[in-house]
């Protein structure tokens, strides 16, 4: 066999594991009793020997090595997608929506409880997914609005007693409303002071429920918020059930995470989704060409602030209790991965992340202290390796800017 | 009147710290135009890199002022190389593509170090020695603690080695060039790569500093402490013109003064959010900030 990839590959990676001792070992290994080695040397080894493995097959697909399997898995793969591409749409969406119905009845109560906050964070990715993917506005805050329908039915629930239903409406209204107002004066910035404009919009956001005791009851939270209740008929007459169960609440966030599937598949493929898109490829060229990008970049940001504002509606009425505790940045952090992860602007490519990052960890159990840690180097690594995402777009071209240098 | 005093002196501390940390912001932005998300971490760092030194050095027998200043320089070091390594796995293969995978790389970057932090030193706050910095001086009402004293001398110190650094020194030349024109003078023979990540040293540097100074003054380190002190040393970045060294000076010392005000006079509960008001007041009103901003705006 010939080297596995050049002498400069080898020498570059040794050196990077030599640095990442340097760094590791003074976190771990200065003691006030003394210098200790045994404990970084350890957890060096496991990144080393794990680092070695990820080179090697890199090195050993570099050289086709690894073609003896990859080539028939390719030709496997196409061969078990043709008969599925020669299906009518249809019947794949039939397939597709019998399995979720008929989900809840064929699992126990903790995979329906994941399955329900998959979708919750479906709803909420493909939101940011118009902000982010399709109008290309990068929004830091963007959990603010998940907690402004949050608290918005927990507290109409609460003083009012007003029902799920009507409160859906009036929370995504309200979320839409904060969108505009955090939109309006941010929406002239250039493109990463609006990163951490909306990054700071969150936090104030977070701050004022967690100070304006009278309203939001401060970090207590708000307890009692009902669940949602619907028609339904018992023994002959009709009457209002709670769905407190788990099987309700899946099939409720099931119809909200329709709704904004279809949604927002209707809004990429309409003029706005167009418009948007041209704003993120170029908004100059756009503007040139008749698009009112600020109405639309406003826009954007109100529609994503609509589905973030019904999946918080959701949130509220599953918890049936709400505090600041939950609309952290870390899960603004969490739902912009998702949507970087799955490719930006691409409905299947966001589901896919959802499932990636919120049914993984799950399955992983054990490893739940480094979830956040392997996340972020993800984050990282896909903008380094494929910085379209899994499951890219269709409709994305490289800005003007990235052709020139390429 | 003693009030307002002590206020004006708690102020000019903590501005000092966020004046530190905004220099790091401002001069990797002037040089790449990237808001680096991970300089807050780097913050972080240096506050728990500060206190492991600290303690073991005074276990060693050094005594308590030597063991400072030790501290203080292998604390530095050891961020301005974490800060290379980052610079070297996150940001530069992504040197030519869209400001906004830089941009993702970097939060990415920087939630992957927040977590290392807590993996590597626990959840819970670690307690700094405080002894060796213990007492003050007192003028009736006010007092001006050694603590503070420390913090005004070693920050002022730092400014003004940067001030000559980087007006002075050739190096500095270079970083100066490389803001203003990263392909003329990558023509003229200067190699920006390096000085890119020269530039990322130093401002992860002067946040450890910064990390080990806020350690001592406030008795205790945790893994988080960076995210928000690190957005508020942002808007001081912002507020005195992104790529302006004087200005995030400035910038950095108004955040602190205002933050200070805001919490004695107006509402502590609130104290977090004026900072960011004045991020986007400051935006939206004078966006060049008070001192006039210094990108190059070709890829903008």
């Amino acid at each position: 066999m010939t080297t596995l990839a050049s002498k400069r590959h080898w020498a570059s990676f040794a050196i990077g594991l030599v640095w990442f001792f340097f760094i590791l070992w003074p976190l771990m290994g200065i003691k006030p009793e003394g210098l200790e080695f045994g404990p970084a040397l350890e957890v060096w080894s496991y990144v080393a020997a794990a680092a070695l493995v990820l080179f090697v097959l890199w090195g050993l697909k570099r050289q086709g090595s690894l073609d003896f399997i990859g080539v028939p898995a390719a030709r496997l793969a196409q061969s078990l997608a043709a008969p599925v591409r020669v299906l009518p749409r249809w019947a794949l969406i039939l397939a597709v929506a019998a399995c979720a119905l008929a989900f809840p009845f064929l699992n126990e109560r903790y995979a329906i409880d994941v399955a329900i906050n998959v979708m919750v964070y479906i709803c909420l990715g493909l939101g940011l997914n118009i902000v982010v993917g399709l109008a290309g506005l990068l929004d830091l805050g963007y959990i603010a609005f998940y907690g402004v329908g949050a608290y918005t039915y927990a507290l109409l629930s609460v003083h009012f007693g007003l029902s799920f239903w009507l409160c859906l409406p009036i929370a995504a209204a309200f979320a839409a409303v904060a969108g505009c107002i955090i939109g309006y004066p941010t929406l002239r910035m250039r493109g990463d002071y609006l990163a951490i404009v909306t990054l700071g919009f969150g936090e104030i956001v977070r701050i004022v429920l967690n100070n304006w005791m009278s309203l939001t009851n401060g970090p207590n939270g708000i307890l009692g918020v009902k669940a949602p209740s619907v028609w339904w008929m018992d023994a002959g007459h009709w009457t209002l059930v709670s769905l407190r169960n788990l099987s309700g609440l899946y099939f409720v966030i099931l119809f909200l995470a329709v709704v904004t599937i279809i949604a927002v598949h209707r809004l990429n493929y309409s003029r706005i989704g167009r418009a948007w898109e041209a704003i993120r490829e170029d908004e100059t060229a756009a503007q040139l060409m008749g698009v009112n990008t600020f109405a639309l970049k406003l826009l954007a940001y109100a529609m994503g602030a609509v589905f973030g504002g019904l999946a918080g509606c959701f949130f509220a009425a599953r918890m049936r209790f709400v505090s600041p505790e939950s609309f952290t940045f870390m899960e603004s952090a969490m739902v912009l991965a998702m949507v970087v992860l799955g490719g930006m602007g691409s409905i299947p490519g966001v589901i896919l992340g959802a499932l990636a990052l919120i049914a993984l960890p799950e399955v992983f159990r054990g490893f739940e202290l480094y979830r956040m840690l392997v996340f972020g180097g993800v984050m990282a690594a896909m903008m380094i390796l494929k910085p379209k995402g899994l499951w890219p777009a269709k409709r994305v071209g490289g800005r003007s800017e990235e052709r020139g240098h390429a | 009147m003693e009030y307002f005093v002590q206020q004006l002196i708690n102020g000019i501390t903590l501005g000092g710290v966020y004046a530190l940390v905004a220099l790091g912001y401002t001069m990797v932005y002037g040089i790449i135009q990237l808001i680096n998300f991970a300089h807050g971490e780097f913050f972080a760092a240096g506050g728990y890199m500060g206190v492991i030194m600290l303690t073991w050095l005074s276990a060693q027998g050094v005594p308590p002022t030597l063991c400072l200043a030790l501290s203080l320089i292998l604390t530095m070091g050891y961020c301005a190389l974490l800060a290379t390594a980052v610079e070297k796995v996150a940001y530069k293969p992504l040197r030519n593509s869209s400001r906004l995978s830089v941009l993702l790389s970097a939060l990415g970057m920087s939630i992957f170090l927040q977590n290392g932090l807590m993996l590597t030193q626990g959840v819970y706050d670690k307690a700094y020695p405080t002894e060796m910095t213990q007492g003050g001086l007192h003028f009736g009402m006010v007092t001006l603690s050694y603590m503070q004293i420390i913090i005004v001398v070693v920050t002022a110190v730092l400014l003004v080695g940067l001030n000559a650094l980087v007006f002075r020194t050739r190096i500095g030349k270079a970083m100066r060039a490389t803001a203003q024109d990263k392909t003329m003078s990558a023509l003229v023979g200067i190699n920006s790569g390096r000085i890119i990540t020269i530039t990322f040293a130093i401002g992860a540097g002067l946040a450890a500093a910064a990390g080990i100074m806020v350690g001592l003054y406030y008795g205790s380190v945790r893994y988080d402490m960076g995210f928000v002190p690190g957005i508020k040393a942002f808007a001081a970045a912002v507020l005195g013109g992104i790529g302006n060294i004087t200005g995030a000076m400035l910038g950095g010392f108004i955040i602190g003064m205002v933050e200070i005000m805001a919490a004695g006079y107006l509402s502590s509960e609130y104290k977090d959010v004026f900072a960011f008001i004045i991020l986007i007041a400051v935006l939206y009103f004078m966006p060049t900030g008070i001192m006039g901003e210094n990108v190059d705006d070709t890829r903008v």
